[in-house]
C-alpha cells in the first residue's frame, strides 16, 4: 500500500504575531514544529504500513528548513520525505498549495491513500486536504476518526460529525483528513532518529513538477489578503462585591445600560 | 554547560527528556502513591530503543556505554527518580553479563534486554550482608551439571518484575568474600520465588522485593566467570554502575531545582517574588553550582569508564558519593524554598527529597564509597613505591 502523508511546518505557538505591514506571520524567534493535527496523519500512515505493508511518503511544501519536519516524520516511522520548495511557490494560498501538492503526488505515481491533518494550527483553514483530492479528482473523507477496514478497492471509515459519527465506504485511491481522536502518535525511537538524520530528503522545485507556472505562488493565488490583524484582547469583566440583595439591583441596572 | 556530547548523545538526551516530560512526569505522583510497577512506561522505553544504549551493538544495543547511560538516566530521573529505576537497575543487573558473560551468555540474554523485552536485576544484599559481602548466606552447591541455590536476597530493585537476575551466592563459605560466585538466574526457574514487597520512603514507583531460593536448580552454564569470582564481578559491576546512580541523583536534584527556581519567581511575599531576596538567591546559586559540579564529575567518571581506564573504582565512587550527597542537600533546600507548601504532598517537591535519600544508601552506602576512594588512593601510593 502506497501512503502519502501531507504535512505542514508551523510555528510552535497558537499565539501567532502578525506583521501589520506585510500581512504575514512573524516567524522569527518562534520554533517550528509539525502541525499537531498532521502528527496524527503520520501515525495513521505508519500504522497502515505496519498492518498492510507498503511505504509511507511524507510530503511538504515550504522553505528549505521544512526538511526538518520531514526528518521528524521519518523518526516516527515514515519511509521517505519529499520537500516541495521553490521561490516560485512562495505566497501560495490554499488553492495553489493544494494544486502544487496534487502535482507532486501525481509525480509520485501510484498512490492508494493520502492522509492529511484536519487543518493547520496556524492558518486553520482545513482547505488544503480537500483541495488536493479535488485537483486529483479522487474522493475525500474529512474528519476521519477511525479507519475500520481496507479492502482491495474500498476503505470503510468513521467520520466525525457534530452529533456523532458517520460510517463511510469510500473507493481507493482516496484522501482522508484525520482528527486527533484517531490515534495516539508514538514518540520517536533512537534508531528512528538516527535513520532520520541520515535520510536523503529529495527537494522538488518548480522544474520537477508538471505545473502551469501561471497558477503558482502569490500571483497564481485567487485569494488576496487585504488586511490581517490581531483582534484586541477581551477586556476583563467587572466584579460586583457585596450581599446578593444589594448587588442584584446593581447588576440589573448595569445590564439595562448595556443593552 | 556544554559537555560536548556527540550528535547521537544529544539525540539520546532529547529523546529521554521528551519521554520524561510527556510520559513520566504526568504519572509520577500516581506511581509514588500506589507503589505499582510502571509497566506502561517500561513499554514506552522499550519502543524508544533507549534500553540498549549501553549494550554493545553486536548484542542488539547501540554501544554507547556508561556515558550514554548516565545521560539518559539523568533526564528520566528529572521527572521521577522511582520510575527511572526500572531502566537504571536493569543496567545494574546487565553489567555483570556485559563484563563477565561468555559469548553464549551474552548472545542469550543481552538482545532481549537491549530491546526492552526483559528487565534485569542485581542481587547481592541479604538481611545480614550488604556492605559486607563476605557474610552472604545464600549458597550455591555444585551438583552434576547444575548448581543448587538456597537462601534469601533482600531489597532487590526490579525484584519480581525482572526476567534476568544476577545473583551472588557462596560456592565456598570457608573462603569468605573469595568464596562467592555470580550466577544468572531466570524468573520462572523452579525453586525461585519472590517474597516481601517493600513499602518504601521514596522511589516508590520502583519495585523492591525479596528473592527466595529453595533448592533452585540452575544449569552450570549460568555461572559468570568462574567459581570464587563473585566478589570481583560485584565490585567491577559497581564500578560501572555507580555513575548511573550518580546520574539518577543529579537528575533528582535538577528536577527539584527546576521546580524551586520557578516557584521562587512566582511566590510573592512582602510585595515581591521571593527570588528577589538575597537569602533565596544565594540558595539558588549554591544549588545550581553544586548540581553542575556533580554533573561534570558524573560525566567525566562515565567517560573514564568508557575509555577502558583500569583504575575506575575511585572515580566512580567519587561520582556516586558527591552526586548523592549533593542531591540530598539540594532537595532539602528545594523543600525549604517552597516553605510550608513544600512539606505538603499536594506539591511535587517533597517527593524529590524522599527519592534523593536512597542514592546515599544503595549500591554501597556513602560510607562504603569513602572506603573505596580511600582504598584506591592508598593503593596508588603503594604501587608507586
Amino acid at each position: 500500500m502506497n501512503i502519502v502523508v501531507c504535512i505542514k511546518q508551523v510555528p510552535e505557538t497558537t499565539d501567532v504575531k502578525i506583521d501589520p505591514k506585510t500581512n504575514t506571520l512573524i516567524r522569527e524567534g518562534v520554533a517550528s514544529i509539525i502541525n499537531p493535527f498532521d502528527t496524527y496523519a503520520i501515525e495513521e500512515g505508519v500504522r497502515l504500513k505496519e498492518k498492510f505493508g507498503g511505504k509511507v511518503t511524507v510530503l511538504t511544501m515550504g522553505p528549505p528548513q521544512a526538511a526538518e519536519a520531514l526528518r521528524e516524520a521519518i523518526s516516527v516511522g515514515a519511509d521517505e520525505g519529499i520537500l516541495v520548495s521553490d521561490r516560485a511557490f512562495a505566497g501560495s494560498d490554499t488553492w495553489v498549495t493544494s494544486y502544487t501538492l496534487a502535482k507532486a503526488i501525481e509525480k509520485l505515481g501510484s498512490v492508494d491513500i493520502i492522509l492529511c491533518g484536519k487543518q493547520a494550527s496556524d492558518g486553520d483553514t482545513a482547505q488544503v486536504g480537500p483541495g488536493i483530492s479535488t485537483h486529483l479528482d479522487i474522493p475525500q473523507v474529512t474528519y476521519v476518526k477511525k479507519i475500520e477496514e481496507i479492502k482491495d478497492e474500498t476503505a470503510r471509515v468513521e467520520r466525525m460529525v457534530e452529533e456523532g459519527f458517520e460510517i463511510i465506504e469510500v473507493p481507493i485511491p482516496c484522501l482522508m483528513t484525520v482528527v486527533k481522536e484517531i490515534n495516539e502518535p508514538r514518540l520517536p525511537s533512537l534508531k528512528g532518529k538516527m535513520k532520520a538524520r541520515k535520510a536523503e530528503i529529495a527537494t522538488w522545485t518548480v522544474n520537477d513538477l508538471d505545473v502551469n507556472k501561471a497558477q503558482l505562488g502569490l500571483d497564481g493565488s485567487p485569494t488576496k489578503v487585504v488586511k490581517i490583524f490581531t483582534p484586541p484582547p477581551r477586556k476583563g469583566g467587572q466584579m460586583l462585591k457585596g450581599e446578593a440583595d444589594e448587588i442584584a439591583g446593581v447588576l440589573v441596572d448595569l445590564l439595562k445600560s448595556e443593552l | 554547560m556544554d559537555y560536548l556530547f556527540t550528535e547521537e548523545q544529544v539525540m539520546i538526551r532529547d529523546l529521554a527528556r521528551q519521554i520524561a516530560e510527556e510520559k513520566i512526569r504526568p504519572v509520577a505522583a500516581e506511581y509514588d502513591e500506589s507503589g505499582e510497577f510502571p509497566w506502561p512506561i517500561v513499554k514506552i522505553l522499550a519502543e524508544s530503543d533507549l534500553c540498549g544504549i549501553y549494550i554493545p551493538e553486536q548484542y542488539g544495543g547501540t554501544g554507547g556505554g556508561v556515558t550514554d547511560l548516565v545521560i539518559a538516566t539523568e533526564e528520566l530521573s528529572k521527572a521521577c527518580g522511582g520510575i527511572s529505576l526500572a531502566f537504571a537497575a536493569t543496567a545494574l543487573g546487565t553489567f555483570p553479563i556485559i563484563l563477565y558473560g561468555s559469548e553464549e551468555q551474552k548472545k542469550k540474554f543481552l538482545p532481549d534486554i537491549a530491546a526492552g523485552k526483559k528487565l534485569a536485576a542485581f542481587a547481592i544484599t541479604e538481611a545480614e550482608a550488604g556492605s559486607d559481602a563476605g557474610s552472604i548466606k545464600t549458597t550455591a552447591k555444585k551438583d552434576g551439571d547444575s548448581y543448587i541455590l538456597n537462601g534469601t536476597k533482600q531489597w532487590i530493585t526490579n525484584g519480581g518484575e525482572a526476567e534476568v537476575y544476577t545473583v551472588i551466592a557462596m560456592t565456598d563459605r570457608t573462603k569468605g568474600a573469595r568464596g562467592a560466585s555470580a550466577f544468572i538466574v531466570e524468573k520462572g526457574t523452579p525453586g525461585f520465588e519472590f517474597g516481601k514487597k517493600e513499602d518504601k520512603m521514596g522511589i516508590r514507583g520502583s519495585a523492591t522485593r525479596e528473592l527466595i531460593f529453595t533448592d533452585c536448580r540452575i544449569p552450570k552454564e549460568n555461572i559468570l566467570a568462574r567459581e570464587g569470582m563473585g566478589f570481583i564481578v560485584a565490585m567491577k559491576t559497581f564500578d560501572n554502575s555507580r555513575p548511573g546512580v550518580a546520574a539518577q541523583a543529579v537528575g533528582i536534584a535538577q528536577g527539584a531545582f527546576d521546580l524551586a527556581l520557578k516557584y521562587s519567581h512566582e511566590r510573592h511575599q512582602f510585595g515581591q517574588p521571593i527570588s528577589s531576596f538575597q537569602g533565596i538567591q544565594f540558595m539558588l546559586a549554591d544549588m545550581a553550582t553544586q548540581i553542575e559540579a556533580a554533573r561534570a564529575l558524573v560525566i567525566s567518571a562515565a567517560r573514564m569508564v568508557d575509555s577502558g581506564a583500569k583504575n575506575i573504582a575511585g572515580v566512580s565512587a567519587m561520582a556516586k558519593l558527591y552526586a548523592s550527597d549533593m542531591a540530598m542537600k539540594v532537595t532539602v533546600d528545594c523543600v525549604q524554598i517552597y516553605g510550608g507548601y513544600g512539606y505538603m504532598k499536594d506539591y511535587p517537591v517533597e517527593k524529590y527529597m524522599r527519592d534523593a535519600k536512597i542514592t546515599q544508601i544503595y549500591e554501597g552506602t556513602n560510607q562504603i564509597q569513602r572506603s573505596v576512594i580511600a582504598a584506591s588512593l592508598i593503593k596508588s601510593l603503594v604501587k608507586k613505591k
